[in-house]
């Protein structure tokens, strides 16, 4: 058993960060006041030194962070979700991704399931706004376990980096281990009929969608899509060539995000019927997070309708060519 | 540090004047004003004050600078290659297509240029990074960040401008070429950025002020910068904009504009 499988995807980033550096001193990091929950704050007591406190600055935090990279420093520099893509955006454009300076951007309380908080703090645009930006990874890990794996990940590539995790406790999905590959698509299911292709919290509840297919005799791939830039075109043809139909799954608004560029995949690519689940176009409200999921149709259950949905376009695709 | 005279110096700055207006003469566009206003404190770095190599560009223990106006690259290019960062010949070449002396400066594609900018306000924070990543090494160099005035309207200078005197950041030297002019009219009228030195000194700054076209000054103020032992130091330069070309000199219309033929011929004469 995973000793991360417990934590929060911040936790483990806050953990898995203080083991890498005690193994590599060039690793910085950088937070803006927000070290007790983006979990930076054990980095700050094992490495009091290489720990930079840019109190409630975040422009200044990232245009500091790339100033260290020029000198060979690998800094991660943490915030919210939303403060770290809406509130720097021109920082991280004009100092990390036009220079390609070696910036790691690890955002936490990403998604609606920030929860009680409100829509102020739920970042449902950071996806589409770092995949904007060229010379960015970006990575949404799908459980604690993952998350160890992709910001090791992050600290070995060189590059500007941008890593998405949430608040609350994550289920597990990657209970005997994961390994992560930049650019990679994770089979984590094998399945004929449709595929699911999921980020983040979705990936946990896809599986839980197969599952339940499964019963009625569907069978259904699922992907966890984590690396959504550079993206797995060929894991996307694949589904689209061997399963016929695609339903996307994101904690984040439809435009821009996972569903957009899978769209952009297929479209360039073997087409197929697609659906996405994601924020239509919309803020949320305040409530618990498993409400906000609910209503916003984010459950299992919603992957489940919109799979039965593509499948039946499929369906109705297949007959009109055979009478066509 | 090299053992070039004032004088010396002086002519530098007339020559590297004079590439600005022809390189933004042949390129047909750029920003003559903040390029002039700036020479001779580029001069003053670069070919007095800062340690550097131009036959190796990325040398760990060099001093950096950083042209946080962006805009002024031209007097930037022009420094570097007088000191042989890259041959004459591409001083022509700015803003053409396939050139690597782009608009604005960019790290990745000029050889000396230590950070890319354009959008304002950005400069000093890089800065900072650089100079905490000097101290997190153990290494003597010293970094240098130039500002235009108008700049300091971006609130991200004050975040910096907080930040670096609390972590006494003694090897990080701002300078703000104070020209009193920006794309729309006089800094006063636009936003007044008065009292400017008591700004700094308020957000626990050393502060020097200088005129900023006095070499003297300049470099006096410059290696002064490098015994303030337990704070940053800004120097604040005050300058002429468009300095050295009588009809460029304090005129807003020359902030962002090339001259033409004429223009040029007239003002290459005033800089001879």
């Amino acid at each position: 058993m995973n000793d991360y499988a417990e934590l929060t995807t911040r936790e483990a980033f806050g953990k898995a960060l203080t083991e890498l550096g005690g193994q590599d001193g060039h690793i910085v990091v950088l937070d803006a006041d927000l070290s007790r929950s983006t979990m930076t704050k054990y980095f700050a007591q094992a490495f009091p030194e290489r720990f930079i406190q840019c109190g409630l600055a975040e422009q200044n935090m990232i245009s500091i962070a790339a100033g260290l990279a020029t000198c060979g420093k690998i800094p991660f520099a943490s915030t919210f979700a939303v403060f770290a893509s809406s509130r720097c955006f021109d920082q991280v454009r004009m100092c990390v991704a036009q220079p390609r300076t070696n910036v790691k951007v690890v955002s936490t309380h990403g998604g609606i399931t920030v929860g009680e908080d409100g829509s102020s703090h739920q970042a449902i645009e950071d996806i589409s706004l770092y995949c904007s930006l060229p010379n960015f990874s970006v990575v949404v890990p799908a459980d604690s376990i993952e998350t160890v794996e992709v910001i090791k990940a992050a600290a070995a590539t060189e590059g500007p980096f941008y890593v998405r995790l949430g608040r609350s406790k994550t289920p597990v999905v990657y209970r005997s281990g994961c390994n992560f590959k930049l650019g990679k698509a994770d089979v984590l299911r094998e399945g004929r009929d449709a595929t699911v292709i999921a980020i983040g919290i979705m990936v946990y509840k896809a599986m839980e969608a197969a599952d339940s297919l499964e019963k009625s005799g569907i069978s259904c791939r699922v992907l966890n899509m984590s690396s959504i830039k550079p993206i797995d075109r060929q894991a996307i043809d694949a589904a689209a060539v061997e399963t016929g139909a695609i339903v996307t799954a994101e904690e984040h608004l439809l435009h821009g995000g996972l569903g957009s560029i899978v769209a952009q995949a297929l479209a360039a690519g073997t087409q197929a019927p697609l659906a996405s689940i994601g924020i239509k176009d919309t803020y949320c409200k305040s409530g618990k997070p498993e409400e906000l999921l609910e209503a916003n149709g984010l459950t299992a259950g919603d992957i489940v309708d919109a799979i039965k949905g593509v499948m039946a376009r499929k369906r109705r695709q297949y007959n009109s060519n055979r009478t066509g | 540090m090299t053992d070039y005279t004032i004088e010396d110096l002086k002519g530098i700055a007339r020559k590297l004047r004079r590439h600005v207006i022809t390189m933004i003469s042949t390129a047909g566009s750029g920003h003559p004003g903040g390029s002039l206003s700036a020479a001779d404190i580029v001069t003053a770095l670069y070919f007095h004050v800062m340690r550097h190599d131009p036959a190796n560009p990325h040398w760990p223990d060099r001093d950096r600078f950083i042209l946080s106006k962006g805009h002024a690259a031209p007097v930037l290019y022009a420094a570097l290659a007088e000191c042989g960062y890259f041959p004459m010949e591409w001083l022509t070449t700015l803003r053409k297509t396939g050139t690597c002396l782009q608009g604005h400066t960019d790290s990745r594609l000029t050889p000396g240029v230590d950070m890319s900018a354009g959008s304002l306000g950005q400069g000093l924070s890089v800065g900072i990074g650089m100079a905490l990543a000097a101290r997190l090494d153990n290494k003597d160099y010293r970094t240098y960040v130039l500002m235009g005035d108008g700049e300091c309207q971006e609130g991200q200078i004050w975040e910096a401008a907080m930040f670096a005197p609390n972590n006494k950041l003694n090897n990080l030297t701002a300078i703000v070429d104070y020209n009193g002019l920006q794309l729309d009219g006089f800094t006063r009228q636009i936003m007044d950025l008065e009292p400017f030195v008591e700004k700094w000194r308020s957000f626990k700054w050393e502060v020097l002020q200088v005129d900023g076209h006095d070499m003297k000054q300049l470099v006096e103020a410059l290696q002064k910068a490098a015994q303030v032992k337990d704070k940053p130091i800004v120097i604040v330069a005050k300058t002429i904009k468009g300095k050295g070309v009588s009809f460029m000199e304090n005129n807003v219309d020359w902030h962002g504009k090339a001259p033409d033929k004429s223009q040029t011929e007239i003002a290459l004469r005033e800089l001879a």
